[in-house]
């Protein structure tokens, strides 16, 4: 179980606004959060991984509190249990992909695990390459295998798939699907593409001027952002 | 004629320079990182501090060192009296300060490498649970390798041609704190140029080849 509220106040391209959010997330749920480019969706996220401070409020995931403004707590990225793939995925480039993991994995040589990983993600061939010569629907994969090796206990997925072409999407979002099936880790995907979250996620949250919508309150996704 | 013992400039030269670059390493990466990274103002003094030695001219800071750790001062005179070590005329004195006039020759080339590194990089470690140490040793040093040898040649080079810092505050003994640089200006003034020139072919070839060598491989070197 993951809830959050969190309030902060950011300046978008219509002006400031204060995001002012309240979410909860069942086991294994997948939630997709859908707004314009600059409306606060990765800050949303950042606030969860503990990259951004929120000017108040609080989360909590499971039995543990990670951010508690009223109690002063705020615990470090490191040590919140998070896998987070980034848009322009962030692998380390002097690494090659099996180093990836191995880092992210404590770097505990545990060979078997990481086989596993890169059997689901289809990597085990280009396993000894480093990012620079991954095409991008491997990045994507490898940035997501990265982040669930740690077993994660919220897994977060900020435009994972703004540089990838439409078929390289469409493969991709099925095996986010497959993965997130086998594995049941709470996911929230940021988009502002509307046809990601109609492949991805039965359940849509909407951002307009800091507020997040359930879709189903009658607010539809517009075609165009 | 040169004589065997002739070289001993030479040798206390490199002592000196491999020793500070030592030091430096040490020393230059940690505040290259706090400095970089301190989100208090603090490091604006401390920053402004480390590259003052660029500016100022070598025998201001020779004459505040040569004070400071003179036995009239109150720190050399507790190291005197307390742990009988002597700073000041001795090699351990001229590694001192030459660690502090090589200082920005270090942290500064290492500080903008690490400037250089995508935050994003840095974050991503994070929500991998690495520790800061971690993120130094395994995220930031490896993709910073051009950086840390610009420090380690710059510093090392730099060290090797010093003369007013280590004129002060090692006063030129033969033998024990007499560098290359002393030694060229010594036979200089006793008119011995071609004891001077011998010196002097040495400093510039040194420099020449290492630097060389630094040009040749630094752009080789792949970060990635």
């Amino acid at each position: 179980m993951v809830q959050f509220n969190l309030k902060k106040k950011i300046t978008t391209g219509n002006g400031p606004v204060l995001l002012d959010i309240n979410v909860s997330l069942g086991v294994g749920e997948f939630v997709s959060i859908f707004g314009a480019s600059g409306a606060g969706k990765s800050t949303i996220l950042r606030m969860l991984a503990g990259l951004a401070v929120p000017d108040a409020g609080s989360i909590s995931v499971d039995d543990a509190v990670w951010f508690d403004s009223t109690r002063n707590i705020n615990v470090l990225p490191q040590r919140r249990s998070i896998g987070f793939v980034f848009q322009e995925y962030n692998l380390f480039p002097h690494m090659t992909l099996r180093e990836n993991l191995q880092f992210a994995f404590d770097g505990k040589e545990d060979s078997q695990v990481i086989d596993d990983f890169l059997n689901i993600a289809c990597l085990t061939e280009v396993q000894g390459f480093k990012p620079q010569k991954l095409s991008g629907g491997q990045k994507q994969r490898a940035a997501l295998i990265r982040a669930l090796i740690r077993k994660p206990k919220l897994l977060l997925l900020d435009e994972p798939f703004s540089a990838l072409d439409l078929p390289m999407r469409f493969t991709l979002q099925q095996e986010i699907l497959k993965i997130h099936e086998r594995f049941k880790i709470p996911t929230i995907l940021v988009t502002h593409d509307a046809a990601d979250i109609a492949r991805l996620s039965k359940r849509v949250l909407i951002l307009q001027e800091g507020v997040l919508h359930e879709e189903s309150q009658g607010l539809q996704i517009p075609k165009q952002l | 004629m040169m004589h065997p013992q002739d070289l001993t400039p030479v040798v206390l030269t490199l002592k000196l320079a491999t020793l500070s670059t030592l030091v430096l390493i040490v020393i230059g990466i940690p505040l290259a990182w706090w400095i970089t990274f301190s989100k208090t103002r603090l490091r604006y003094v401390v920053e402004t501090l480390v590259t003052m030695p660029l500016v100022l001219p070598p025998t201001v800071l020779g004459f505040y060192l040569l004070l400071l750790l003179g036995p009239a001062s109150s720190v050399g005179s507790f190291l005197q009296h307390y742990f009988d070590v002597r700073l000041v005329f001795t090699f351990t004195g001229l590694v001192i300060g030459s660690v502090i006039f090589s200082l920005p020759f270090m942290v500064n080339p290492i500080k903008a490498g690490f400037e250089a590194i995508p935050n994003s990089l840095i974050e991503a470690a994070l929500t991998l649970g690495k520790s800061k140490r971690d993120i130094l040793f395994k995220v930031i040093l490896p993709n910073s390798k051009p950086a840390l040898i610009t420090g380690i040649v710059m510093s090392f080079i730099h060290t090797v041609g010093e003369f007013g810092v280590v004129l002060m505050i090692g006063g030129n003994i033969p033998g024990k704190t007499r560098l290359v640089s002393m030694a060229i200006f010594d036979q200089v003034e006793a008119l011995n140029y071609d004891a001077a020139n011998f010196y002097a072919v040495i400093m510039v070839a040194a420099s020449f080849v290492i630097l060389f060598l630094f040009y040749l491989f630094n752009r080789r070197i792949k970060v990635f």
